[in-house]
């Protein structure tokens, strides 16, 4: 009975079950926006490097993330290619560099120049056109999302970069920038011809170990042999991108702590309402204390009423946070929802809602069982 | 009151002879309980070593000028509160060094509340404000509503079962309560002003089924109350006065006054 106790307590006064609704809403909707924008973040700062097949970067000493490399010698991919257990050293070519729209205008893009056939980084999603298309003259591959902010309309388009005609040869779906910037794939050579640059610098090298290499033995070696550059498995590049962006940029920190916030919020409105309730009611615990019920069936009443409260809140706030999630698929940064944080928004919303009912238990722990004889 | 109210007495009863009097089995023993409220100048000493027993079978009736501590006494004999001095035996468990939690355990065990304000649940149907009090209990299941849905029957409320206490009478919410205090077959029924917020009609109906559950000789009622029409339905009447009991009185014809009571009640209806 003490959910039957719970659930009438919580639908007996209308208004505030809307009040606790709103605020559980408000608390997860804007949580679940937060969360889903730093896992879009996430996603879209490490898809490059997730994406690569690269199992060590070579790369300039301080590479904060892949955006901001700096040029290294063409020599190191050499010295890489001589160290045991390695299979493929693959340059990669990574710059910001201005675009001009056909139309007049410009605007900074990445330009990305590496070779899909030698196992160097390719574009995915493509959904008009293909990688092998790079082949032809002046083509670049672009992605769908950006086609406004580039000034072109779609395959076929041409524009500028430098002093050189690019024209679009495939559009991508999904592959977005973190700053925003959007991501022009081309070659290697066509890379190197638009930003103008030496014929021995790229920004990185991408090595492919031998199957059964050791990665560590591997990358001491290779510092040896490339003492100028650094040498970064996939996964520490991957925390270093992360980290650059997320933290030492502060975006991260302001996305958690918007998501700390809604759960700071929601937690008072409902341990408010929670509380007032549980006030209302007050002389009901008192008899039920009289009647002889133990501290751990009032705290169970209470208890299921947050739970209870929590479980529709989730429910009303999950409609709206998809839809908000399904609004931001085409924006420069989507917000993502996992199953995983589907399911660490429920615990939170639970979490949530029975902190917030410890202040009711400590209201009903108070009473004095002898009020009921006072009324 | 409705017909119901009559259901526990029979329709055809006579005045029935005082039982022979047997060794009465007590159920509650309170010796020597003082307590004292406040703390520093502010104490106060609401009971000054009240000794009394209650005694299965019987309907007594605990009566006294506001003041006098009739509800500071029920609430220790309710073990709702703790003495500051004396002892208090509960169906034979001592409640000396017992923690809140062993005291709430007491009382669901063997004791039945009845309030003045009734205190029902107001988002509970009648059977679920009855069936409550077994649920505290770790009661639960068919046997729970059956058993809810009997005493809700004893007290003549059996067409009420749905009804929430908003749509029944005050008389009919005082039977819930009557009903939730006697479906754990508790040892001692304590009931604080019962009649204090019914009309005269309910209010004999409520003392009548007081009565009626006080003849089971597995149990004890105690009434508090200020209420003179409630001596003839009493058994003995404890007079409290300043924190002691400064009077007892028996009454070995109160049940023969009830029936006459309720006979000379149904007489008046009928003329």
């Amino acid at each position: 009975m003490t959910f039957t106790l719970a659930a009438r307590n919580l639908f007996h006064d209308r208004i505030r079950l809307a009040v606790t609704m709103v605020g559980i809403l408000f608390s997860i909707v804007l949580v679940a926006v937060q969360l889903g924008l730093y896992l879009g973040a996430r996603n879209i700062i490490v898809a490059m490097i997730d994406r690569s097949e690269g199992d060590l970067w070579i790369m300039a000493y301080g590479t904060k993330n892949f955006e901001e490399g700096q040029p290294i010698s063409m020599r190191e991919r050499f010295s890489a290619l001589s160290v045991p257990g390695v299979a493929k050293a693959v340059p990669m070519i990574v710059s910001f560099t201005d675009w001009r729209k056909p139309k007049g205008g410009s605007t900074l893009v990445v330009v990305v120049g590496s070779d899909a056939e030698d196992g160097g980084l390719a574009p995915w999603n493509v959904v008009e056109g293909d990688v092998s298309g790079l082949g032809a003259r002046d083509a670049v591959i672009v992605d769908k999302t950006y086609l406004a902010d580039l000034g072109v309309e779609g395959v076929g388009d041409t524009a500028q970069i430098g002093a050189s005609r690019v024209r679009v040869s495939g559009l991508t779906d999904g592959i977005r920038s973190f700053t925003v910037t959007p991501y022009v794939f081309t070659t290697l050579n066509r890379a190197r011809s638009l930003l103008d640059m030496p014929a021995d610098n790229v920004t990185y090298v991408l090595v492919k170990l031998q199957p059964g290499a050791d990665v560590e033995a591997v990358r001491a070696a290779l510092r040896d042999k490339v003492p100028g550059s650094e040498v970064l498995t996939k996964s520490e590049f991957h925390d270093r991108s992360l980290m650059h962006w997320l933290f030492a940029t502060g975006a991260g920190v302001a996305l958690i702590g918007g998501a700390i916030l809604g759960l700071v919020v929601g937690t008072v409105i409902v341990a408010q309402t929670l509380y007032s309730s549980t006030k209302d009611h007050i002389n009901e615990f008192a008899t039920l204390r009289a009647l002889g019920s133990s501290s751990g069936y009032i705290h169970r009443v209470i208890l299921a009423q947050a739970a209870l409260s929590a479980v529709l809140g989730y429910a009303l706030g999950m409609i709206i946070a998809m839809t908000v999630v399904y609004l931001s698929e085409r924006t420069a940064l989507p917000i993502v929802m996992t199953p995983g944080l589907a399911t660490l928004l429920l615990a939170l919303t639970i979490a949530m809602c029975a902190i917030s009912a410890l202040s009711a238990i400590g209201k009903v722990m108070r009473i004095d069982p002898a009020v009921v004889f006072n009324r | 009151m409705s017909a119901d109210a009559g259901t526990l007495i029979a329709p055809s009863a006579k005045p029935a002879a005082p039982d022979p009097a047997p060794a009465a089995k007590v159920v509650m023993e309170a010796h020597n309980i003082v307590k004292e409220l406040g703390t520093g100048a502010r104490k106060t000493r609401a009971l000054k070593g009240v000794s009394l027993t209650l005694n299965a079978g019987e309907l007594t009736l605990l009566m006294g000028p506001s003041g006098s501590g009739k509800t500071t006494l029920l609430s220790i004999l309710g073990c709702i509160l703790t003495a500051s001095a004396g002892t208090l035996t509960v169906a034979g468990h001592s409640t000396a060094g017992l923690s809140p939690e062993e005291l709430a355990q007491l009382r669901r065990r063997h004791v039945g509340f009845i309030f003045q304000s009734y205190n029902l649940f107001p988002t509970l149907t009648a059977e679920e404000n009855v069936r409550i009090a077994l649920d505290v209990r770790g009661e639960r299941g068919s046997e729970a509503v059956v058993r809810s849905q009997r005493a809700l029957q004893q007290v003549g409320l059996r067409h009420k079962l749905k009804s929430f206490p908003a749509n029944l009478s005050g008389g009919e919410q005082q039977r819930v309560a009557v009903a939730r205090a006697l479906v754990g077959a508790p040892s001692v029924m304590l009931a604080d002003e019962p009649t204090a917020a019914l009309d005269s009609e309910n209010g004999v109906a409520v003392m009548q089924l007081l009565s009626e559950i006080a003849k089971d000789a597995s149990r004890a009622v105690l009434a508090v109350t200020h209420d003179p029409r409630t001596i003839p339905f009493a058994n003995r009447v404890l007079r409290i006065e300043d924190g002691l009991i400064v009077g007892e009185e028996r009454r070995a014809e109160g049940v023969e006054t009830v029936h006459q009571l309720a006979r000379n009640r149904k007489r008046k209806a009928n003329a």
